[in-house]
């Protein structure tokens, strides 16, 4: 060992160099690919901790969409009256909640994931991505298993109730729809994230933020009873085509089309490559704020 | 030797005070003065990271232009004191943080233990967070599967492999947790004090299997550590971390041996004229010195040895029945032990003039940390006439007391060493 005050020749090979700045475009994903065991370990651990805490375990997965959806047909449908499109309630509201949950969860965990893991941050390195994605994969199991009690109370409704199901080619973009879920709560939820590790005021505005957003989202109102002076502010919200595309392919009824869910995508991916973007800035210094 | 690691410029700033307040209005300036084309303006105001001055910018350099470079299985030991910077060295190679300025050049895979155990979960089992915790110090799950039987059989938890890790003692938390550390395949360790944990056998065994990654794995060690028996017997070379700057690399005994020197000169002697006096209605402290077995004067002491303590003070009239006095503080403040020269039978006749005492103490007990020194001078059994608290501030170095590797650090609780022996009187064999 010897203390050197040259420079390096370039030519020499070196695995890893430290430096201060790296370019705003490297957004170390061959990194976080190399680490993809961690994530399946990550998600594995998340729920496995979730109903290990608990009596009722993995029945809670079920329940806390079922009550939020007894509530909303008692508040909204009955008392307030808001038009439900001509579906049943609690249809109608389930796949609301279902939807806007996964969205919403993605968006909050991952907005406070600086601070969630702070200690394991502050120890040891790995990809900082590793852990929002993470976030999005396990809230993806619980999506799914909401997404059976959805299913299971179409049928209900179908049998007992005579509710005549439109399965339509709509369904088929399922799949294009949870991926818009994910990386706009991904996406929002990293810029949150990274801003709230230097102005802390800004992790108190995140729950009444999103809940402001849901009544912007046609969560408990379909999109065609807003007021026209709305509509447009509505319309703006990424998450709406998202809601309307679900409802409209499994439910029949929703107001999509190719514009708005194109105008979605599109504004999903923009603010989930910003998202990446201020995340990959502020974790390699965060540390030093906390 | 083939370089493994080439660290140049290196850098870090850190900015003091409370991080929150005014940040805002900070950035806001920094934009401008960017958007003007000027440098940034709260990186100029740096200065040497020295927490005994006070600095009169609010950013310091926690390291400062640092260049090294370490050589392929070479072990390393980090030495400075605290805040010296090697916390911020180690987080910057693990890249926890990243640096100011400057750049690392790495070869080959680099892991790092800053902590035993991080990502552990409580409620999951001992098999499942070897799994996770192999994940996140970079292993893959193949390579976990590979070495499991071994993990196990080295942290020695074999019946509780299936028992959530709530459940473990903290001894076989540590353990386990070492042991996945232990297994991981890099070319290039980092530790950070992590030994300091577990019992006297199981520290034995790590430094052991530390020992015998770097000899027979040629993989290369950087080793931070309070304890300077750990450091003798596991590194070959030192890097001596002295206000954010490199003050040696080398040899690992220059290094420990300088180390220990580097705190004499100043520090170890303390003029009083400047400090906060009592009433000195007759006398008045001048100056104190601190120095180690062979008279040098130091503020860096071994635990265990003997050491002294020169008290210079003046009288202003004859005194009879003179008492000097001095004691142990803690950083809390907490008085620890006291030494009286009337209890030793010191003489307590003083003419008018200018005297100096020397204190002679056998045995330092005090564990490693840091410590101040407070001194008096009174009337016997009267009220205190003059005193200095904190007339100095000394460190204690940890060293091997028994023939084994002793593990003061963890024990923030407890202040002070004794001997005590020990014997079995009895056991019931199940």
């Amino acid at each position: 060992m010897n203390r050197r005050m040259t420079p390096k020749k370039s030519h020499e090979h070196w695995d890893l160099r430290i430096r201060p700045n790296s370019p705003l475009f490297d957004l170390h994903l061959r990194d976080v690919w190399n680490y993809r065991d961690l994530l399946a370990l990550l998600v594995r651990r998340d729920f496995v901790s979730f109903y290990k805490q608990t009596i009722l375990g993995p029945v809670w997965f079920f329940l806390q969409p079922l009550l939020t959806t007894v509530m909303y047909v008692f508040i909204f449908g009955r008392l307030a009256g808001l038009s439900t499109d001509g579906l049943p309630q609690p249809l109608f509201y389930l796949t609301g909640i279902v939807a806007w949950n996964y969205f919403a969860e993605c968006l909050t965990k991952t907005s406070s994931v600086f601070r969630d893991n702070a200690n394991i941050f502050g120890k040891v390195y790995f990809p900082r991505l590793i852990m929002p994605l993470s976030i999005v994969a396990s809230n993806l199991v619980r999506f799914a298993v909401q997404f059976l009690l959805l299913i299971c109370m179409l049928a209900y409704y179908a049998i007992f109730e005579g509710f005549r199901i439109e399965v339509n080619a709509y369904l088929l973009l399922l799949p294009v729809m949870i991926f818009i879920m994910a990386i706009l709560g991904l996406g929002s939820g990293m810029i949150i994230s990274a801003l709230t590790t230097k102005y802390r005021d800004l992790a108190f505005l995140v729950t009444f933020g999103v809940q402001l957003l849901m009544y912007a989202t046609p969560v408990i109102y379909p999109l065609s009873t807003a007021s026209p002076s709305v509509k447009g502010i509505i319309a703006a919200n990424p998450m709406t085509p998202v809601l309307e595309g679900i409802r409209l392919g499994l439910l029949g009824k929703g107001d999509m089309s190719a514009a708005s869910l194109a105008y979605a995508l599109v504004s999903s991916l923009v603010i989930l490559f910003s998202g990446i973007i201020v995340f990959n800035r502020v974790e390699k210094t965060f540390i030093d704020s906390v | 030797m083939e370089h493994v690691i080439e660290v140049s410029q290196l850098s870090k700033l850190y900015r003091l005070g409370e991080i929150g307040t005014g940040t805002l209005s900070r950035d806001l300036h920094r934009w401008v003065a960017r958007a003007m084309g000027k440098e940034d303006p709260f990186l100029k105001i740096g200065e040497s990271n020295d927490r005994t001055q006070k600095g009169s910018g609010d950013v310091v350099y926690s390291l400062r232009d640092i260049d090294f470079s370490v050589s392929a299985g070479d072990t390393v030991g980090v030495i400075g004191r605290n805040g010296a910077g090697k916390s911020t060295l180690l987080k910057i190679l693990s890249r926890v943080t990243s640096p100011s300025t400057g750049e690392v050049r790495i070869k080959g895979r680099i892991a790092s233990l800053l902590e035993v155990g991080t990502g552990f979960h409580p409620e999951l089992t001992g098999r499942e967070n070897i799994y996770l915790n192999g994940a996140i110090l970079g292993m893959r799950k193949h390579e976990i599967r590979r070495k499991f039987d071994e993990i196990v059989d080295f942290s020695g938890v074999e019946r509780y492999i299936d028992t959530p890790v709530k459940r473990y003692s903290s001894g076989m938390y540590v353990r386990l947790a070492f042991a996945v550390a232990a297994h991981l395949e890099s070319e290039i360790l980092i530790v950070d004090e992590v030994l300091a944990v577990g019992d006297v056998e199981f520290q034995q065994k790590c430094l052991g299997k530390m020992g015998e990654v770097s000899k027979g794995e040629g993989r290369t060690i950087l080793f931070v550590s309070h304890n300077m028996a750990a450091i003798s017997t596991l590194c070959r070379s030192a890097i001596i971390l002295q206000h954010g700057r490199i003050d040696f690399t080398g040899d690992v005994n220059a290094g420990i041996e300088r180390y220990v020197r580097s705190s004499k000169s100043a520090t170890g002697a303390v003029d009083l004229a400047d400090a906060r006096h009592h009433i000195c209605a007759f006398s008045k402290l001048r100056s104190v010195r601190l120095m180690d077995a062979e008279g040098i004067v130091t503020s860096t002491l071994f635990i265990g040895n003997v050491f002294r303590l020169c008290i210079s003070f003046e009288l202003f009239e004859d005194i009879r029945n003179l008492e000097i006095g001095w004691c142990i503080n803690n950083i809390q403040g907490v008085t620890l032990v006291g030494y009286v020269s009337p209890w030793e039978g010191f003489q307590t006749r003083f003419d008018k003039g200018v005297h100096e005492v020397e204190c002679t103490v056998p045995f330092l007990q005090t564990l490693p940390g840091t410590y101040y020194v407070t001194v008096w001078v009174k009337r016997m059994g009267e009220k205190i006439d003059d005193e200095v608290e904190r007339a100095i501030e000394f460190e204690v170095l940890s060293r091997d007391l028994n023939g084994s590797v002793t593990y003061f650090d963890k024990y923030a609780e407890l202040n002070m060493f004794q001997h005590s022996s020990w014997r079995q009187i009895n056991s019931i064999m199940p």
